[in-house]
This record gives structure tokens, sequence and C-alpha cells, in this order.
């Protein structure tokens, strides 16, 4: 019985075993259903990938354009080098070829392939030939590659070629190989985008025979070219390399599918490489090797950088970054730390990447008393795999005048240490019989402890070396001999060396550590006070001006935005704030970031002849916009400062984001208020418009028709309610337009000098007819100054305001109108002494098409909400309230500029 | 009526025609009617009428471009009849020459006392010195005002600008024009000193300053010195 149970157990675990098994990673699906879904939208990439130069990829290039111009798709070659070989020239025949551009560079003309002629021809396929090659200074791009890049991101398929050195992981190994340096290369992105990989592979002995018979180079380069790279042991080992990789490409492809078609198998276990990288020119090496290993094991990649107090030579940070983009260019997620303790950050992102391995370069100098890097993180790094990669010859070399710098910036550190030693020691030595040997040990200790406050460790280390051969030489006893007498005093040399070295660089490492604290923190309270700016602005105007403030006041740069309209249509011109001019080369810039959405300008590999750095702002449906950041220095943004900006930007582009969803959103409000009033117009419609016309169309007939109407009393009062009715139709369709015409948001007031007095009367002398039966007071305080106001719309308000009052006073009742001036602002109130407004009314009396329940026939339900939108456009406020002694009373305040009358003279 | 004037209303719609056919006529006048621009300028050349009234919304052209066209040789009254009510039209039309500006819906005694007006006007202009409307008696060529019969004592700016309403009797004269006439071309766009002054003005010559007879405000526009009393 025990026993079954148990094997029924086993049975459960293995069976949720198997499951798991073939249930397939849902990230991983994810992952692949999007890459198929890219697939079939994006152009398509095919690369015609071969070992060496010479094995007839542009001929087979051009061999599958024809094939494809067969089937009736558009071809052209955008740039196809033929080496003036027959039969590959033969081939161009019958095939759109773009012209190539002439780019002049130091008076000599280098021809380039047309981007922007293709990007405007717009090609079903396009054929570009050397995928590896570098453009000419003054191209848009520095690689041809990207060139590609942005064909394809422009729907273009591309047929292309590319030789196995010329593959970033691939170029080292090559150069090893072969003994000749790769410059030309291409990121290995760009080959693993590539849809398609044809190999193009003929024996060595089959090339090199092509190559004696003249069918590849003329036959006095062959000659030479055989004795260099094309030797038989170079092929075979390039030809091995090219095979693999494609090998290597076809197993991806084959998990791929296997995923996109639910397959299961060894599905993978989602490793993560972790790869350290410094300013080392090993570095890149060290990136290449990992990204090769990343690739073999379907590993992803993270390289993490470590900030610390060290400061860098320009050489330094300037290979940091070059390592840190080829790190980028290889698919690597870049990370940036800081921390004193290199090994242990490496760990502590490890960790937190959930990385797998670590890959470190083998350490070339072991440190003397302490342990090196290695060590150490081998010794933090518990379970994690470390991978320790050598450095080649080639790298080290190199190394060497990228480190001359730095010892040059610090010699000066070491003088002055050595030289402040010697001066106190020079003061010393006159009072030694006063002050005794042994004073002077201490002062020279406090010298050496307080030199940290302006130096470095190293320099404090041989102060305190320095410290200690001269108190001995000349202080100790026997003097001017390095012989020291007493046992006492060689315990004293030596206990001063040790105390001087520690505080030393106890005091250099704090210092330093506080100089990073220091650095941490302003970048933190840029970031907060560029938050706390974005958050506070409403509105893309103060966004943008957010923005320009604190980027120029940080980064020390003249800045200018770009912003997308609402709809997403790209901008026609910079934004006002902006704090320098862009002309037409640089406004080309903004709009190539805007279209393919990366930066570019100085310092970066795309149009670098720019004046300034453009970064893209990316939304969610649209870009935002680009901005560009001109720097007042001529040297590259450091790599910390450089995220610092891109989190700038991106802080900015979420803020601009939120800021169209806002108007977006106020837009969608619009509407349902605007459909909300077009249904309330319609019921509206139906009884405000027909009751008058009801009563013009009955009384004419009755008039009309009606022969017995012979007494003219009653066709006076006919005629008479012909008018009124009319009256009324008029007004609704007045009343009609003027909300219209707020609703559009068209009313700017006209502001002019307005006389108050002239303001009433005029609104007095309209109503004549309505005020007829009002006892109307006019309250107009003597002093009072003419305003500027919009004379229309506020003799509107007013006459809006009395002809309400005389629709809900009693005849006889009194309608006072007061106008004065208080605190700056000036007052009209318009009062009556009716009965008010009911206290549920008093709330929505200013809406649109709100009547008060049960108020006499003849207003419209728009009066009041007219008269309120056209004080609101004066930036004005209108409250209605009951008074006390009862009816109701309006007051209207306009904060304004007032004209003394005396101002004017004859 | 003795002597019957010519009025020409050049306008499209027919209902408008009728209506005016009917106020016109009762009101003594001989009325001509054009239905387009081309036939309008045409029956001002022909029947030579004393006073054109002009519809904007024209079928074959504007009707600011047929008052254009008549100014380049008629000198006869022009009222704008139309439905377009904004001040920027009517400060338009009035800057494009027209003697007077009413908008659709209108009253009918409203349109025959602009028409009095403007007829009135050009016999003032020939005239000359003497003006009397309501309290208001001003001697050009003497230069005396009187109100009730009380002479007035005006400041020269204050005289000047009655000169050019008493000049311009009935008709609206716009703030830019006023400006421009009084204080010179440099002023136009300084407002404040036209209130001010016809602010002055009603003080010295209104009976009710706060309910002004004589100098009447056209809202938005200008001010126009009335004629009817």
């Amino acid at each position: 019985m025990r026993r079954s149970e148990c094997e029924g157990g086993n049975y459960y675990i293995s069976l949720m075993q198997s499951l798991d098994q073939i249930r397939p990673d849902p990230d991983a699906l994810l992952a692949s259903l999007k890459k198929e879904d890219e697939k079939a939208t994006k152009a398509k990439l095919k690369i015609f990938f071969g070992m060496c130069a010479g094995v007839g990829k542009t001929y087979d290039m051009l061999k599958s354009a024809h094939d494809a111009k067969s089937k009736g798709i558009d071809v052209v070659v955008g740039y196809v080098e033929t080496h003036k070989r027959v039969e590959t020239e033969s081939l161009l025949q019958g095939l759109i070829v773009i012209p190539r551009k002439k780019l002049e560079y130091r008076g000599t003309f280098l021809e380039e392939m047309d981007l922007d002629a293709i990007l405007s021809r717009k090609p079903k396929l396009v054929l570009v030939d050397e995928l590896a090659h570098t453009n000419a200074p003054g191209s848009r791009h520095t690689k041809r590659y990207q060139d590609v890049q942005e064909l394809l991101d422009n729907g273009i398929d591309v047929y292309t070629t590319l030789n196995v050195q010329h593959l970033e992981s691939r170029a080292d190994t090559v150069s090893q190989i072969t003994g000749s340096t790769i410059r030309e290369t291409v990121t290995d992105s760009m080959f693993d985008q590539a849809d398609e990989v044809e190999i193009i592979d003929i024996p060595p002995d089959e090339l090199l025979k092509r190559l004696s018979e003249g069918k590849v180079y003329t036959p006095e380069r062959s000659q030479q070219a055989i004795q260099n790279f094309f030797r038989k042991g170079n092929l075979t080992a390039l030809r091995e390399m090219a095979l693999r990789l494609t090998a290597e490409r076809v197993d991806h492809q084959l998990r791929d599918y296997m995923q996109t078609q639910r397959i299961s198998g060894p599905w993978k276990s989602g490793q993560r490489l972790l790869v350290g990288i410094s300013q080392s020119p090993q570095s890149a090496s060290l990136i290449r090797w990992a990204r090769r290993m990343a690739y073999t094991m379907n590993a992803s990649l993270v390289a993490v950088t470590v900030e610390t107090a060290k400061s860098f030579s320009e050489s330094d940070k300037a290979q940091l970054s070059k390592n840190i983009k080829l790190a980028q260019e290889l698919g690597a997620e870049i990370i940036t730390t800081a921390d004193e303790d290199v090994a242990q950050a490496l760990v502590r992102v490890a960790r937190e990447q959930n990385a797998t391995q670590i890959l470190l370069g083998k350490p070339q100098r072991l440190f003397f008393f302490r342990k090196n890097l290695l060590d150490r993180v081998i010794e933090k790094s518990g379970d994690l795999d470390i991978y320790v990669v050598g450095g080649t010859e080639e790298s080290s070399v190199k190394s060497k005048p990228s480190h001359f710098p730095e010892i040059q910036s610090n010699f000066l550190q070491y003088i002055a240490a050595v030289a402040a030693v010697s001066v106190i020691a020079m003061l010393c030595y006159p009072v030694t019989s006063f002050l005794g040997y042994q004073t002077v040990s201490l002062i020279l200790l406090l010298t050496v402890a307080l030199l940290p406050l302006k130096l470095s460790a190293g320099p404090v280390i041989l102060a305190a070396a320095w410290g200690a051969l001269v108190w001995d030489f000349f202080f100790i006893p026997p003097r001017f001999t390095f012989a020291i007498a007493s046992g006492q005093d060689i315990l004293m040399v030596i206990t001063y060396f040790a105390i001087a070295a520690i505080t030393g660089t106890l005091t250099a490492r704090i210092r330093a550590r506080e100089k990073a604290v220091r650095q941490r923190e302003e970048r933190a309270v840029a970031l907060y006070n560029l938050t706390k700016d974005l958050s506070s602005a409403r509105g893309q105007n103060e966004v943008a001006r957010a923005v320009v403030t604190n980027i120029k006041k940080f980064f020390d740069a003249e800045v200018t935005v770009f912003l997308s309209d609402v709809d997403g249509d790209i901008f026609t011109k910079a934004h006002q704030v902006s704090t320098f001019k862009v002309d037409e080369k640089e406004f080309s810039v903004a709009v190539w970031v805007y279209w393919n959405e990366k930066k570019a300008g100085k310092f970066t590999d795309t149009l670098p002849f720019a004046q300034a750095t453009y970064y893209p702002m990316s939304g969610p449906r649209y870009p935002l916009g680009v901005i560009g950041v001109k720097f007042n220095r001529s040297q590259q943004l450091s790599n910390d400062q450089d995220t610092l900006l891109q989190n700038f930007i991106s802080q900015i582009a979420s803020t601009l984001e939120r800021e169209q969803l806002n108007e977006i959103a106020q837009k969608s409000i619009a509407f349902v208020e605007s459909e909300q009033l077009y249904k309330t117009l319609f019921n509206s419609i139906s009884h405000e418009l027909r009751t008058p016309i009801a009563a013009i169309i009955s009384a004419s007939e009755t008039i009309l028709e009606n022969k017995t109407v012979n007494n003219s009393e009653v066709k006076e009062n006919l005629t008479d309610e012909i008018h009124t009715a009319a009256e009324r139709l008029n007004r609704l369709i007045d009343n009609l337009l003027d909300m219209t015409r707020l609703e559009s948001g068209r009313i700017k007031p006209a502001l002019d000098w307005c006389d108050i007095n002239d303001l009433i009367n005029t609104a007095l002398r309209k109503l004549d007819r309505e005020l007829s039966k009002h006892k109307i007071i006019v309250d107009v305080s003597s002093d009072m100054p003419l305003v500027k106001l919009d004379f229309v719309l506020i003799e509107q308000v007013i006459t809006n305001l009395l002809h309400n009052a005389t629709l809900y006073t009693p005849p006889d009742s009194n309608i006072q109108i007061q106008a004065f001036v208080e605190d700056q602002e000036c007052i009209l109130i318009i009062s009556d002494n009716g009965s008010g407004f009911p206290k549920e009314a008093i709330q929505r009396i200013f809406e649109k098409f709100y009547r008060v329940p049960g108020s006499k026939a003849g207003g419209t339900g728009l009066g009041l909400s007219i008269a309120q939108g056209f004080v609101a456009a004066h930036n004005g406020a209108i409250k209605v309230e009951n008074k006390k002694e009862g009816g109701a009373r309006f007051t209207i305040r306009f904060p304004m500029q007032f004209l003394n009358q005396n101002v004017v003279k004859e | 009526m003795s002597n019957q004037s010519l009025v020409l209303v050049i306008d499209d719609e027919i209902q408008i025609r009728r209506l005016l056919q009917i106020t016109l006529e009762a009101a003594g006048y001989k009325v001509y009617f054009a239905a387009s621009g081309e036939e309008g300028l045409q029956q001002v050349a022909m029947v030579r009428p004393e006073i054109v009234i002009l519809d904007l919304g024209l079928p074959d052209m504007d009707g600011i471009g047929v008052l254009k066209k008549l100014r380049e040789w008629a000198t006869i009254p022009i009222i704008i009849l139309s439905v377009r009510a904004s001040e920027q039209d009517i400060i338009g039309a009035l800057d494009a020459g027209a003697d007077d500006y009413l908008t659709k819906p209108f009253r009918s005694g409203e349109l025959l006392a602009r028409v009095r007006t403007s007829l009135r006007h050009g016999e003032i202009t020939e005239k000359g010195t003497l003006f009397q409307s309501g309290s208001l008696y001003v001697d050009l060529a003497n230069r005396i005002v009187k109100k009730n019969g009380e002479v007035i004592k005006l400041t020269p700016t204050e005289y000047s600008l009655l000169t050019l309403f008493v000049r311009n009797a009935g008709k609206v004269l716009t703030h830019r024009y006023i400006l421009k006439e009084i204080w010179g071309p440099t002023f136009e766009e300084e407002s404040q000193y036209s209130r001010i002054y016809v602010a002055q003005l009603r003080k010295k010559l209104e009976i009710d300053s706060t309910n002004p007879k004589l100098l009447l405000t056209e809202s938005g526009i200008g001010y126009r010195l009335s004629v009817e009393q």
C-alpha cells in the first residue's frame, strides 16, 4: 500500500516535469510571436556572406536581383562594386542603377551611395554591396550598414554582401590569423537581424585558381594578394569560420522555428552573461569574446561599468565610451553603477540582473599588497560562474599610449607631494636642535596627513616614503647617512612610514568617496529639480521652458526644442524658448532624428558635422519631438553624464506624453460637451424656434385670410404679436451665434479704451422697449477711469444681464447698475429687487440652456452662459447671489489696466 | 411728394426687395432694382440715382467690390444693408467709402431715417456753414456753438472734433477716422483720446450726458452725430 502511494507520487512529479518540459517558456513565446510579427511587416535583409573577397558574392547577388526582377519586383542598384570583373559587369546590364553621390573631401571626389535618392525612389528591393564599407566624411552616417539600417527602417528590402572578417565579433580572431588589422567592421546585430544569409562558398584551391587567372584582381595585385592575405592556410581558417558562423545561425533559426511552432525541445534556461568593462583597450576584445559566447549559449548579455572616484584621463574616458558603444552595438544591455568597490559592484549587479556567469579580463598587473579585482570577485561571487579571458598582444601594445597622459596629468601631483615634504623638512632643519629630531617626524607626519586634501592616494604614499627617507637621512643620528644607530629609531621610521601611508591613503579614499557621493548627489538633485519643474509645468510651453532651463543649467549647454503637434505631425520650427538658432542644415538633422528616433549630430556616428547633438523623444504612438543640445565645451559628455542626459530626456518625454494625453483628453471632453450641446440644441430648436414661428404664421394668416378682422385694435395686436415673435427669433439666433463663437474658442476680446458710462448707455438704449416697464438706476462713480475692454462683448454682457432682469422681475421693479473701481479691478454690479433665484437654481444659472424651472417663456437659456463666457474671455469673473433684502445681484470683476483721464492733454 | 428722390436697391433677395419697395415707395421715393453687382453698376450709370442701398452678398461679386468700383467715379450716398454684422465688416465697408451701414434684420423706420440723413448730408456739405439739431446750434463760419440758445465755450480740440461731426452729420465716423482727422495719422491707435473728448463734448452739449441724444455711440465702430430731433 505504502509503496504504491509512493509510486503514485513519483508518477505525479514526473508528469509535472514532463508538462514543464513541454510547456514553452511564456516570455520566450511572447518574444518569438513578436519576432514573427515584426518579420511580417519589416523590410527584409539578405546577406550574401563569404569567407573573403573574390568568392563571387556580388555576382550571386546580381543574379538573385535578376531573378527578383523577372518576378516583377522593383529592383534598383544602390551601390555595386564590380572591381572591373567582366562577368559581374555584364550582370549589371538591365538593372536600374541609382547614380552615386559625389562628395568632395580634401580636394578629391569620393563616390558614395546616394541614400536620399534611394529613399525618395522607394523601390521594393535595393542592392547595396560591401556592407562593412566606411562612408566618406560628410555623409549622413559613418558606416554603410547604418545606411542599410535606414533603408530597412523605411520598408525597403536590401540585398548586401559581407565577408566574415568584417564581422565585429570575429575581427579580432581574423586579425590574429591573418596578421592584418581589420578596420571596417559591421555590428553582429546586423548579421543577426538578416532574414536570410546565403553563404557563397568555394574551395580555397579554386579561389586561388581564379585569383591567379586574374578573375579577382589585376595580375600584379593578385600576386601581392596571394602572398599576403590569400595564403591557403588563411583561406581555410576563414572558410571554416564562415561556415561555422552560418551553421550556428542555422542552429539558432531552428531553435527559433521550434519556438514559434511551439515544438517542445531543449528550451533555453534564460542564461544571462555579465561582462565587466573598463577604460582598458583590452575590454574591447573581452566584449567581443563575451558576445560570441553569449551567441553560442543563446544567452543575453549585460555589460557593466563601475564608476569609482578615480579620475580618468581624457583618453581613458574616450576609450571607455568607445568600449560601451561597442558593447551596445554588439547588443549588450549597458548598466552603469557607482561604487568604490568594483568587485562588490560587479557581483551586486550580477545578482540584481540574475546573471549566471561573469566574464572578466585577465589582470595584467598584479598589485603588491592588494588583492586584485579577479580574486575579490571570485571571493564574493558565491554560486556565480566566473570566466577569465586573456588579453591579446595587440591590445596591450595599444594600451600603452593611452596610459601615458594619465601619468602626466598626475605627474604634477607627485612633484607637489615631494615638494611639500621637502619644504617642511627644510623649515625644520635649522631648528632641529631646539625641537629634537623625533618631533620633526611628527611634523612630517602631519604634513603627509594633510596632503590628501589636495592629492590622490599615489602621491600621498610617495610623500610618506619620501618623508621617511628625508627624516632618516637628515635628522636621525648619525646624520647624512641612511644608517640608523638605535633600534628604537628603526622602529620609529617603520612606524612613521606605516602611519603616514595608512592615514594618507585612508584620507584620500574618504575624500574620493565623498567626491563620488557629492557627484551622485548633484546628479540626483539635478534630476529632482527637473522632475519638480516638469511636474509643476502645465502645457507644452511650460514643459519646454523647464527642459531648456534645466539642461542649460546642468550641462552648460544651449538647448533647442522641437515639439511635434498634438496630432503627431512633425514640427516645422524650433520652439520659441530655444536658446540657440538652428539653420537649415541643423534643422535637417533634427528632422532625421525625428523620423529615425535615434540620436544624431555632434559626437555621434550619424551626421557628425552638426553643431549640436540631437536626441529623440519617443512616444508610444508617434515621436514627441527632438531636443538639440549644443555643449559649450568641446569634449564629449562623460558616460555618466550622458546617461543622466538620457534620463533627463526620457523624463521629459514622459511628461510631454502626459501633457499631450491631457490635451487629447480635454479635447474629447470638449467633444462630449459639444455633443451634449448639440442634443440640447436639437431639443431646444423644436421649442424655441417653433414657438415664435408658430406665432408669426398664425397671426399673419389671421390678418391675411380672415377678412372679418376689421377691428383695427385686433389687427394691431396681431401685428404686435408677429413683431414680438420675430424679435424673439432674432435674439435666439444672435445668442446661438455668440454661443458658437464661444464654443469654437474664437472669442478674442478686441481690447480698447472704453467709457463705462457710454457702455451702459448704449446697452440701455438697445433695450429701450424691454426696459420701458422697469425703473433703471445707473450709478457710475464719478472718478471712473477709462478701462480696456471689448466694447461690443461687454455691451452684450450688460444687455444679457439686463434682459435677464426684465424677464424674471415683475413690472415696476428696480434694476440698478453700478460701476466702480476696487483693488485694481473694475466692478460692475447689476441687481434688481425682484424675488431672486431659487436656491437650487443659483448653482446652475450659468449652464447652457438652463432655465429656472417655472420661468416664463421668452428666454433661451443661453444669455447668462454667454455673459459668463465673454467675461471669462476678459479674464474676469462673474458671480450671482441673492441679496439679503431680496432680489438677485450679479457682480462682474475685471482685472485690468486703467487710464487716468488726466493723462490725455490737449 | 414734389421731388421724388431716386433710390437704387442692389440686392438679390426677392423678399427683401419687395419689402423695400413697399417701405420706400410708401415714403415717397422712386425705387429701382438691380439683382447683381454688374447690373447695379450699370443701373447707377443709367438711372443716376440719388442714393444707393447695397447688399454685400451678391451672386456675381462681393458688395465691397461694387462699393469700391462705384467710389471710383460716383460720390452719391451709399448705404450698406447686409446680414454681415461683425464690427470688422462694418468698419471695412465704411473705410471703403460707404456712408452708412445697416444690418439685417432692420427696422423700416431706422432705414428710412438713414436714407433721409444720407440725402440731407449731401445738402449740408453744399450749404455748408449752419447746423441745427435738437438743442444744438453750430455756426461754422463764425465759430459759434450754442446749446438751447446759450453760447458754449469749447477748447480748440473740442471745437475741431465737433466741426468734424457737423461736417459729417448723420454719418458714422469710425474711431480711426476721427483720430486720424483730429490728432493725425500717428494717433490712429490711441483711442482713449476720442473717448475722452467725446465724453467732454457730451458733458458740454447734451442735455443729459448720461443719455446722449446728439453724439451717439455705434458699438465697436465709432460715433455718429444725430440729425433727427
